[in-house]
């Protein structure tokens, strides 16, 4: 996934805003790296961002996570300047939006960002396609081609029928598919979401954040997720950042976030995670060594897995990809045979994998196989093993943290 | 104790002084509109007595009907209350005192709308506007019929200015109100999709704070007819000319067929500018 995003579309460096009258009686302060607390004791200046430094790509559901009053709105609303930054820099497209005069931001705000509130922020006087007309109606949008594009996105969101309803006829997941279609009308690039589906109920929030990745899918945008809750940002994010006092403490993979957290702020967010839905065959396999050429004798298998203590050895051709599985006793029969080649000797019907299949997915074929797991790329390189006792070590480590956390 | 008497400052003098002045110097201006506000009064005037008060009547109740989504109990009502007027002869008086409150709540609709509107965008303009308004509102109306008669003279022109300022603070502060409550995500979202400060009036202040807004204008209709009798103390004409002759003649049958009408016009007014405020629904 890494590889297809390239471009970075929104870019933010050392991004500092402090809420009050007097910001810069904190700013030293803030870089002596004091507390919040501690600063607006002093000061009676609000830290809302200490430092952010993040970098956007082109394509990629970016979550930006953390607990209430961590700062998250704030970083979300000085992409757009409905907040302004006291220090710092944001690039959309390569351009600091704070260089851009009053129309340059209208025009910013109304072509390239498009936003979805928690709360809707439906306008109540209007029907479900005027709400999703409006930011094409603010771009001075003649009206029957207005309209005409609202419809587009309203059947897009699955709304079709609820063109002329009024928003309070609606219900909370129909309100927010308003929203979005609202913000995806003009077509912007980047589409910012602050915590859109927390005011939802559990059941249609599931529902919201499938059909958001469905959507993503097609429309590739470049969108900033803003969530206090875990198991979204897991879902959702191609990366997390993790925000605590106003400062961005990590920013990775979910994987990442889970499997290395950066400090006990991020442990304790992780600790309780139900580990099989966001974990992946990549995270829990082991480097395959030792390996054996396809091209080598039994010989050579039973000597390395001797050497080894195992029982079982995966066989590669050229440029490692997998061909299949050889054990030790037919290994030993093959030598006693006189057999010169590996081959006659493989078992190929051994269970394989990819690296993004979720542990999930992966218990049960690990549960019922005798064999080692064999991790392949798309083309059917080795990338690792999974064998039980990893797989279960993997859980463990984690199950521990929560243990330890509560 | 009593030997001691503080200076009175002539506070009293001064604006006597003042009204003066204005008088003497504004004199052409004053006339012009003078003239201009007569005029506008028997405009609307004239135009309520074109038709019949039969045919007005039964048009008027159907409009009401319709405005008011068909509330068919409030229609007949004013079918009924309108006959009523016209068979006790009040009917030319009854649009003579609906000429005077129209014409008022259009000027403090003109002026209070804008006012509210630039108090609820300014700090500083509200904390001008704020003891205005209470001055406007606590001071009896009695006090400000003096300047206005000053001004314009005896007749309907000056009964409208006194109502005009007796009758429009509401229209501001509910206006001011009405927006100033506009939820911030709202206002976020006028922002977010990068509207310029008037389309984001036009497009979401205003419309989301019109059920307030009309409170406000419902309010203003109804003071205004509240000072139907006080402004014909200073020669406004129609019901309230009849009801202030039947105090000072002691005629209680005179008073109470005048008040009687008055009141049947205020309920009509008061049902139908309430059926424009639509419940906030969210
Ligand atoms: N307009 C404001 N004035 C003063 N302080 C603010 C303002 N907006 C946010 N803050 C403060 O900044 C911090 C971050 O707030 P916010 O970004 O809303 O957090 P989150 O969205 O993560 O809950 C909080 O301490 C909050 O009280
Ligand atoms: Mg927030």
């Amino acid at each position: 996934m890494e590889q297809e995003m390239v471009k970075p579309k929104l870019v933010i460096k050392s991004l500092y805003k402090i809420f009050g009258k007097h910001p810069t009686d904190a700013l030293p302060l803030i870089k002596e790296g004091r507390s919040k607390e501690e600063i607006l004791e002093k000061t009676g200046q609000t830290v809302g961002l200490r430092d952010v430094n993040i970098s956007v790509q082109e394509g990629e559901i970016f979550v930006v996570m953390g607990l209430s009053g961590s700062g998250k709105s704030t970083l979300l609303r000085c992409t757009n300047r409905l907040i302004k930054p006291t220090s710092g820099e944001v690039l959309i497209d390569g351009i600091d939006i704070a260089s851009l005069g009053d129309d340059e931001l209208r025009n910013l705000r109304r072509e390239k960002l498009g936003m979805v509130f928690q709360n809707f922020a439906l306008l109540p006087h209007r029907s479900v396609i005027e709400n999703v007309a409006f930011g094409l109606e603010v771009q001075g949008m003649p009206e029957e081609e207005r309209l005409e594009k609202a419809k587009k996105t309203i059947k897009m969101v699955g709304l079709a029928e609820y063109e002329e309803s009024m928003p309070s006829a609606l219900s909370g997941g129909m309100k927010q598919r308003v929203g979005l279609a609202r913000a995806l009308a003009s077509d912007p690039g980047i589409l910012l979401m602050d915590e859109a589906f927390s005011a939802l109920d559990p059941i249609i929030r599931t529902g919201m954040q499938d059909e958001l990745l469905d959507l993503q899918n097609e429309l590739n945008k470049t969108i900033i997720f803003v969530t206090h809750d875990l198991d979204e940002a897991l879902k959702l994010g191609n990366r997390i950042a993790l925000m605590k006092d106003g400062a961005v403490v990590q920013v990775g993979t979910p994987e990442e976030i889970l499997s290395s957290p950066a400090d006990d702020y991020v442990a304790s967010f992780v600790a309780g995670v139900d580990m099989t839905k966001v974990l992946t065959a990549e995270g829990v396999m082991k480097n395959p060594d030792p390996v054996v050429s396809i091209v080598s004798g039994p010989r050579v298998a039973m000597k390395l897995m001797e050497d080894h203590g195992i029982s079982t050895i995966f066989a590669v051709g050229k440029g490692k990809t997998f061909r299949g599985l050889v054990a030790v006793e037919d290994a030993v029969a093959a030598a006693r045979a006189k057999k010169t080649n590996i081959e006659d000797i493989l078992i190929t019907d051994t269970p394989v994998t990819r690296p993004d299949t979720p542990v999930r997915d992966l218990m049960g074929l690990v549960a019922t196989t005798q064999y080692p797991v064999a991790v392949v790329d798309e083309n059917n390189r080795l990338k690792g093993v999974i064998v039980r006792g990893s797989l279960l070590g993997a859980l463990d480590v984690t199950s521990n943290g929560e243990e330890d956390e509560e | 104790m009593n030997s001691f008497e503080l200076p009175k400052i002539p506070l009293g003098d001064a604006v006597e002084a003042l009204v003066e002045w204005i008088e003497i110097n504004f004199a052409v201006v004053l006339d012009w509109i003078s003239d201009g506000l007569d005029w506008i009064i028997e405009g609307i005037k004239y135009l309520l007595l074109v038709l019949p008060a039969p045919v007005f009547i039964i048009l008027a109740s159907l409009l009401v009907w319709l405005v008011t989504k068909r509330d068919t109990k409030l229609a007949i009502g004013s079918v009924l209350g309108l006959f009523l007027i016209w068979d006790l002869q009040l009917w030319s008086l009854a649009m003579e005192t609906l000429a005077l409150v129209l014409s008022s709540t259009l000027f403090a609709l003109i002026f209070g709308i804008p006012t509210g509107i630039l108090a609820a965008r300014s700090e500083v303009t509200h904390q001008l506007v704020k003891p205005c308004l209470d001055f406007m509102q606590t001071m009896p109306a009695f006090v400000y019929l003096i300047p206005a008669v000053v001004f314009f003279g005896l007749g309907n022109v000056p009964g409208m200015i006194a109502t005009v300022i007796f009758a429009m603070p509401p229209v501001v502060r509910l206006t001011a109100l009405g927006i100033q409550q506009v939820p911030k995500e709202l206002v976020e979202l006028a922002d977010a999709f990068g509207t310029t400060e008037r389309q984001k009036l036009v497009k979401v202040q205003l419309p989301v704070a019109m059920p307030t807004i009309m409170a406000g204008i419902n309010q203003c209709i109804m003071m205004a007819l509240s000072m139907v009798v006080i402004a014909a103390m200073i020669g406004a004409q129609g019901l309230g000319y009849k009801v202030l002759e039947g105090i000072q003649r002691l005629d209680i049958g005179l008073g109470f067929e005048g008040g009687l009408a008055i009141v049947i016009i205020a309920i009509i007014l008061d049902r139908v500018t309430q059926s424009f405020a639509p419940k906030r629904t969210e």
